[in-house]
């Protein structure tokens, strides 16, 4: 596994394999949103203590999901760059940010909308909220950061080590309902005694989070091969303005 | 790494800050300024400003950290002084921290004398006095030492000063928190001794980390 994604370093290389896996992960994408959310807004169960608002779930985590993954392939693609000095890595980094600042916006935004009936209130400063906000912050602080130079080698390099940086906050968005007595509720998916959420919610909900992956996928590939076309543009004209 | 060229960066730096004298005088202006709005904005009543007096004067101190330090590798990457200490033996996370100090002895400390001065003026009560610049001792390095990352990544972008804030004002709250949470407690009768701790802490966790980030930072935009 570690030889094929080594090869995929070279960008022709990872344009063929765009362009083969575009179509995969596009499909796969549509098929699990459209069954998780058929499921999950009109088949799966209503909550004892929550009634239909809980439906937001099917959107909310998995958008919080995202959020914290987009956020670890961020700073995983940095980190090679950084490392191997490989130009696809800031490529792959930069296409990721604002992928994952709207997902962020989008957990931000159906929580509140959460939060409203169930804790009379659309924001608190409780510290899983809080921790987000600033995740999201991070994510434009690297956008802003990696388009202000006149130089994008010089942006990339300077945002690739923000992103790394920013790595702290993540344990803290992670832990923060454990850590802190916090309004959120604390993890109910993945933790050492099993799930405690019914079956009859997991599965639309595990349904969710893979579409919302695969979405990720397919529109990474896409924003990729966009910055690499814009990359080529730009060398191209430096080129012609040369001769 | 000779321990002369710490020595050496550091005397440079606090030589420059005592002969233009500018820096310093005007973040300690701007640290007045920006407390004295408050009663304007909040109402003078003395039970308004001393219930929130210790989050007043930590944002106030954020800020005035944040309007210095676009300017600790700026002047030094413009002329060209940054690559000769970069080409120097001297390890470049050495600079930083010679750097980093030279700018705490000429803005961070002096905000932390000048503190309960304006604590008074919030009517904060006085047993918080010794919380408050306690935190505001170990929380100021802080703030340097993480901001130096951020001067570092900004040297030679667009609108550096502006990015700057929207960078390292998201790492800067963990230090706001504990910061006004020990004076909180002080001034209520409990103890500020774990919220300090905490903050030391983070103190040494940003003394052992932020340089190598700084100088990683540093190194690439010297290239």
């Amino acid at each position: 596994m570690a030889i094929r994604f080594h090869a995929l370093a070279n960008p022709a290389r990872f344009l063929r394999f765009a362009r083969r896996a575009l179509p995969w992960t596009a499909a796969l994408a549509i098929l699990c949103i459209a069954a998780g959310g058929v499921w999950g807004l009109f088949f799966a169960p209503p909550d004892k203590f929550q009634g239909e608002s809980v439906r937001i779930m099917y959107v909310h985590v998995p958008a919080a999901w995202m959020a914290l993954f987009c956020y670890l392939c961020m700073a995983g693609t940095s980190a090679a760059a950084l490392i191997w000095r490989h130009p696809l890595g800031h490529v792959l980094a930069r296409a990721a940010a604002p992928i994952g600042a709207c997902f962020t916006l989008l957990a931000l935004g159906t929580g509140m909308l959460w939060g409203k009936p169930m804790w009379g209130a659309y924001w608190v400063w409780d510290a899983r909220l809080t921790s987000v906000l600033i995740l999201f912050f991070f994510y434009l602080g690297y956008i802003a950061l990696s388009n202000a130079f006149d130089d994008p080698g010089r942006g990339a390099r300077a945002a690739a080590i923000l992103a790394l940086v920013g790595v702290v906050n993540l344990p803290i968005v992670k832990f923060s309902v454990d850590w802190w007595n916090t309004l959120h509720q604390p993890a109910s998916i993945i933790r050492r005694d099993g799930p405690t959420i019914d079956a009859a919610m997991l599965a639309p909900l595990l349904l969710m989070i893979l579409g919302f992956t695969f979405y990720y996928f397919a529109v990474w590939i896409l924003r990729a091969r966009a910055e690499l076309a814009a990359l080529r543009t730009r060398a191209l004209k430096l080129r012609l303005l040369a001769s | 790494m000779k321990a002369g060229g710490f020595g050496a960066l550091l005397r440079r730096d606090l030589r420059l800050a005592l002969r233009q004298g500018s820096d310093t005088a005007t973040v300690l202006a701007f640290f007045v300024i920006v407390v004295s709005l408050f009663p304007f904005g909040v109402g003078a009543e003395p039970q308004t400003l001393s219930a929130i007096g210790a989050g007043i004067l930590w944002v106030a101190a954020l800020l005035a950290a944040l309007l210095s330090l676009d300017r600790l590798f700026q002047a030094d990457y413009e002329d060209g002084t940054l690559d000769y200490l970069l080409a120097s033996p001297a390890a470049p996370t050495m600079l930083v921290l010679a750097k980093c100090l030279a700018h705490w002895l000429t803005t961070g400390l002096p905000l932390v004398i000048l503190s309960p001065l304006l604590a008074l003026l919030l009517h904060m009560p006085a047993a918080s006095y010794p919380a408050l610049m306690l935190g505001l001792a170990l929380g100021t390095p802080i703030l340097t030492l993480v901001g130096a990352i951020g001067a570092a990544l900004v040297l030679g972008a667009r609108r550096g000063g502006v990015l700057l804030s929207l960078l390292i004002l998201p790492l800067y709250i963990p230090v706001l928190i504990f910061g006004v949470a020990a004076v909180e407690a002080a001034a209520t009768g409990r103890a500020a001794q774990p919220h300090l701790l905490l903050l030391g802490a983070l103190f040494l966790a940003a003394l052992a980390l932020a340089p190598f980030v700084a100088a990683a930072a540093l190194r690439q935009a010297a290239e």
